[in-house]
């Protein structure tokens, strides 16, 4: 089917705006009259807060207020009050509603001004006194206290076993058993967390927050205030960047809004950079991952159990160990998934959650069987393809993995590796060429959609999903315009926006498919009753014709057979008397279908490596990741999202990690200039494929979504290459420069005698 | 923050009026480390002086045939001077190692001399930190101490001095030139920053009164057998974990003069002048550069998460001969 604008690589709609600093976020309404909020940050990681001093900061002129557990407005008492959409069991933590403290970091009291600057002075005036009670934070320390959370909702726990793994390994001629480590991460999006309250009286709020639900944001304010859904208003039309940091609401919401109801005026309230650190985060997780394998290579037994951290107060959980399960043939699997219980505070999705971790472990795995083999390791993979996704006995929807790898690997020129580490040379570097795979879900959620469209052919639609970077508004534009055959122009998608049709968190890669769905329904629905009006006018050419045999296109209905027999679209509206249509949609996936297969996207990362054997420094020299992502509606947007995950995993691979110490039990490199990430020099040449892949059964659109697969199996890959340069397995993320050392032997020399 | 009021000064003599009164005040130039320090609390100046208007921004010849670079020009304008280039390339490529384009934009020549040390204990305010508050412990010591000191650590700290453009500076055994109260004196720039010792509050032996006005680089800058080596965990924005200045004069394959000076591994930069002299007269091999290199490590001492840097340097040292030997001559 040829299409004007699904498919093609549409620059982002919203991308004007953003360049030209149009876009407003949520840190930058002003309005008269605002006050400024500053929140005071626990030094201590565990606690009881005995004292908190406020006298000198309230001493100051222009001081409003110091809001503290003490004096605080109540919020709801229950814990079901405080639970979003995504939160995972347990007891949500409630900003400034008692004395305790939970996590080093923790708001222990928000100061309020006349001015931003003033509350930073009186926020350093606060004296807080605390009993300090033995914190943990270690999750080594701590690790035999595992245990398995409760499940959390929309997360499988663990597939059962299936075989007899331990006897297998036991026989199995080669194997390996291994311990994979990864750290702390956070999610540090370029924006940091901000909420502008503006007080429009008779306790009503227009709340601007920096979110991934704005439906999740208000409910949230709603249940956790008291206030009625009429009195909120919640906002979130631009996201600097969330990466699943904003699928929850972040304290510093409820505080702003605490703060403006306490004062009857509106309130910002935002996070300095530091304060990012003590929001939710990607949680450390150690992998045991233990395979057998026949001498052909064919998997015997695979084993991989993980153990990751949770707060004190939610078990949080990620899929980490089922993609081992699903990705490859093998009869005796065992897989285990526990978490324990360290002070701070509870880890938080993160782009392509569990799974980053789940495949690092198991493609890097792979990778060690490979050399024990002596079999390549693509080879390996291939030898141990499935068709059927074992964990749960169901085909897969549709599955390009083999394609992916054929095509990843031909762009790559993997056939011309030298599988013998430390074999590859050049310009006096070592060279290493790693491969791993990576999967991730295709989710669809229930999405709803409004459109309205004028008299002069103008189009709007909305849906209160959000855009945090990922090309969301360019996408639904795109299937609004072609599906009513508009100039792209014509037509705005709005979002971010609490009074629009509900929409899910904007998360998991499901926003595409599930509001990409109800933007396409609810256009339909427009579709057809532009046609019934169409079928009314006088000599009407689709007087004898049924829906499915018009084309809209340029603005006109028209005969697919007969194109020259049209209609435009503002002339059938103004023939009808209509000023507008106005329609909405509830989509809702087809669950019987869906249920009945595993839906995935999935993905082949090759990358070469150049390590400086002296000095142990890496360079991502390429990557090439194939990606089998169901129908692309955006290549340009896809490869952005594509890009901007292998980026991360180089990131995750080298840089990334948040450091604890746990005297203080408290994240030391809390600043972006610590706290690192790929900068371009890092980055050198990325090259993105997208194989065919067509799927009828995920959703009507065929999309599986791109946000997450970018960046899974990415650290695994680079991992896997510096290895093949240098011999040096390092289990440790991130893989920096002194681990490498350590692995690579240290030659001895004789100390000269100073010159006569 | 705290609140602090705002003057402007024009000239050298106001300025050291404004420090001599107020042992509080500080001086703003680029501002690229202060206003951080000022925001996280750590910095905590009554009194800021602007000193941007003062004319110190100018690079010129200096009677002694060396060149004077003043100290409110920025670390971009020096780096990219073309006699700085031509005559400095050592100095050019250490500053252009440093920060990012943006902070070297900003960032003057005497502020990176004045820039304090990136310890993450020191720029939390919820941890001790006897350079922050003497006398409350030092955290590293026994914390994360991954970026911290092997060389010249007291018990009292082991922060490290984070700039590069100073590693190059001494090894060119730059000037420092500086006005107080008390008039102009020059200080040796080997001396101009301190171990920590006892008082790791001090990171600089310039006196409360007293303002850099130029950073004076002698006649001899080893144009042609140089190399900056920064050693770091990423490409561009990170500190050294280490980093070499390394500086030859050449006689065929002999070497006549070595110098060395060494970042990110101590409370200033590192120059061990017995450890230069073993080069004195020796060909270029690597044994010769793994011996200086061995002996320059030799009284390190690791914490943990640092303990790495003391091979590290090792091998970066024979590098850096390495490649300054190496270097075609140039015309």
């Amino acid at each position: 089917m040829s299409t004007k604008y699904i498919g093609q690589p549409i620059s982002r709609v919203d991308g004007r705006a953003k360049v030209t600093g149009q876009a407003k976020y949520a840190g930058e309404y002003n309005v008269p009259n605002l006050a400024y909020g500053v929140i005071v940050s626990s030094a201590i990681a565990k606690g009881r807060i005995t004292n908190i001093d406020s006298t000198k900061a309230l001493s100051l002129n222009g001081v409003l207020q110091v809001f503290t557990h003490k004096n605080a407005p109540r919020t709801a008492e229950r814990d079901e009050n405080y639970w979003d959409e995504v939160a995972p069991p347990g007891s949500p933590f409630r900003p400034l509603q008692n004395d305790k403290v939970m996590f080093s970091g923790q708001p222990v009291a928000l100061v309020v001004a006349e001015s931003f600057e003033l509350a930073m002075y009186a926020a350093s005036l606060v004296q807080v006194e605390y009993k300090i009670e033995q914190h943990v934070t270690d999750l080594d320390q701590v690790r035999n206290e595992a245990y398995v959370p409760r499940p959390r909702e929309g997360i499988d726990p663990p597939a059962k076993p299936r075989g007899n793994p331990e006897s297998a390994l036991a026989g199995a001629p080669v194997k390996i058993e291994v311990e994979y480590s990864a750290p702390v991460e956070h999610h540090n999006p370029m924006e940091p967390y901000a909420t502008t309250v503006l007080w429009e009286g008779d306790s009503k709020l227009i709340v601007y927050d920096k979110t991934q639900g704005s439906v999740n944001n208000h409910d949230y304010v709603c249940n956790v205030s008291g206030l009625s859904s009429d009195q909120v208003r919640l906002l979130s039309p631009y996201v600097g960047g969330a990466f699943g940091s904003g699928l929850r609401p972040q304290y510093q919401l409820v505080l702003a809004v605490m703060a403006a109801l306490g004062l009857k005026r509106s309130v910002r309230v935002t996070l300095r950079r530091q304060q990012m650190f003590t929001l939710g985060h990607r949680p450390r997780t150690i992998q045991n991952v233990a395979l057998g394998a026949a001498t052909d290579g064919k998997l015997q037994a695979l084993i991989h159990q993980a153990i990751a951290e949770t707060s004190q107060y939610e078990d949080y959980s990620e899929p980490v160990v089922n993609w081992s399960g699903e990705l490859y043939q093998c009869d005796n699997v065992k897989l285990g998934h526990k978490v324990v219980h360290l002070d701070f505070c509870t880890p938080c999705d993160m782009r392509a959650p569990g799974a980053v971790w789940g495949l690092y472990a198991i493609e890097s795995a792979m990778d060690e069987l490979a050399y024990k083999l002596r079999m390549d390791p693509l080879e390996l993979r291939l030898k141990n393809y499935t068709e059927r996704d074992l964990n749960n006995n169901k085909p897969f929807s549709s599955k390009e993995l083999r394609e992916c790898y054929r095509q990843g690997a031909e762009r790559f020129g993997w056939s011309k590796r030298n599988p013998e580490p430390r074999s590859m040379r050049d310009d006096g570097s070592l060279i290493g060429w790693g491969f791993a795979t990576g999967a991730w879900d295709a989710m669809h959620f229930p999405a709803s959609a409004k459109a309205v469209l004028s008299a002069d052919g103008k189009l709007m639609v909305g849906s209160a999903t959000a855009d945090i970077g990922t090309g969301t508004y360019t996408i639904m534009t795109q299937i609004a315009a072609e599906t009513l055959g508009l100039p792209i122009e014509d037509v705005t998608f709005k979002l971010g926006d609490s009074t629009l049709p509900k929409a899910p968190v904007e998360g998991g890669s499901f926003t595409a498919a599930s509001v990409g769905t109800a933007v396409k329904q609810v256009c339909d629905k427009v579709r057809g009753k532009l046609f019934r009006v169409a079928q009314t006018l006088p000599k009407s050419p689709f007087a004898n014709a049924k829906l499915e045999d018009i084309t809209f296109a340029d603005g006109h209905m028209m005969l697919t057979s007969d194109p020259g027999r049209s209609v435009s679209i503002q002339e059938a509206m103004r023939h009808g008397g209509l000023s507008s249509i106005e329609e909405s949609a509830d989509a809702a996936p087809d669950e019987a279908k869906r249920s009945q297969y595993t839906l995935h996207t999935h993905s082949a990362i090759f990358a070469e490596v150049k390590v400086d054997e002296d000095l142990g420094t890496i360079d991502v020299a390429r990557v090439v990741s194939a990606i089998a992502g169901g129908r692309i509606l955006n290549p340009k947007t896809a490869r952005s999202q594509i890009m901007g995950g292998i980026v991360w995993g180089i990131g995750m691979a080298l840089e990334e990690e948040s450091v604890v110490d746990h005297k203080f039990g408290r994240f030391m490199n809390h600043n972006l200039a610590e706290y690192h990430v790929p900068v371009n020099a890092d980055v050198h040449d990325i090259d993105v494929i997208f194989v065919e892949e067509h799927d009828s059964i995920v959703n009507p659109l065929g999309v599986k979504g791109l946000g997450e697969i970018g960046i899974v199996g990415v650290a695994a890959a680079i991992g896997n290459a510096i290895f093949h340069a240098t011999g040096v397995r390092v289990r440790d993320l991130p893989i920096t420069l002194d681990k490498v050392l350590a692995g690579v032997a240290v030659p001895k020399r004789e100390i000269l005698a100073p010159a006569a | 923050m705290n609140s602090f009021s705002y003057v402007r000064v024009r000239d050298v003599s106001s300025a050291v009026n404004e420090a001599a009164m107020d042992t509080a005040a500080k001086f703003i130039a680029g501002g690229t480390n202060l206003i951080d320090l000022m925001k996280e609390d750590v910095a905590r100046p009554d009194r800021l002086v602007d000193i941007n208007r003062i004319p110190l921004n100018r690079i010129e010849q200096t009677s002694d045939g060396g060149l004077r670079l003043g100290a409110l020009v920025t670390n971009s304008d020096t780096a990219y001077n073309e006699q700085v280039e031509k005559r400095y390339p050592l100095l050019s490529r250490a500053i252009l190692s440093g920060a990012s384009a943006q902070l070297r934009n900003m960032a003057t020549n005497g502020g990176n001399l004045m820039q304090r040390t990136r310890c993450y204990y020191f720029y939390d305010t919820a941890t001790p930190c006897n350079k922050r508050e003497p006398g409350t412990g030092c955290s590293a010591i026994d914390g994360f101490n991954r970026m911290h000191a092997v060389l010249g650590t007291s018990e009292q700290c082991i922060a490290v001095f984070p700039s590069d453009m100073c590693v190059a500076l001494a090894a060119l055994e730059a000037i420092v030139r500086v006005t107080g109260k008390n008039g102009d004196r020059n200080i040796p720039f080997a001396d101009f920053h301190r171990l920590p010792g006892d008082t790791p509050q001090i990171d600089t032996n310039l006196q409360p009164d007293e303002i850099i006005t130029s950073i004076d680089l002698p006649p001899k800058g080893f144009a042609d057998h140089h190399a900056y080596l920064k050693v770091r965990d990423r490409h561009s924005y990170a500190f050294a974990l280490v980093s070499v200045a390394a500086a030859l004069e050449m006689d065929g394959n002999k070497i006549k003069e070595a110098r060395l000076a060494l970042g990110g591994v101590a409370h200033k930069p590192w120059r061990n002048r017995e450890a230069e002299a073993l080069l004195k007269g020796r060909t270029v091999t690597p044994d010769n550069f793994q011996a200086v290199a061995e002996v320059i490590m030799h009284d390190a001492k690791g914490f943990g998460d640092n303990t790495f840097k003391i091979d590290l340097a090792k091998r970066a040292i024979v590098r850096a001969l390495k490649h300054a030997a190496q270097m075609e001559a140039r015309s």
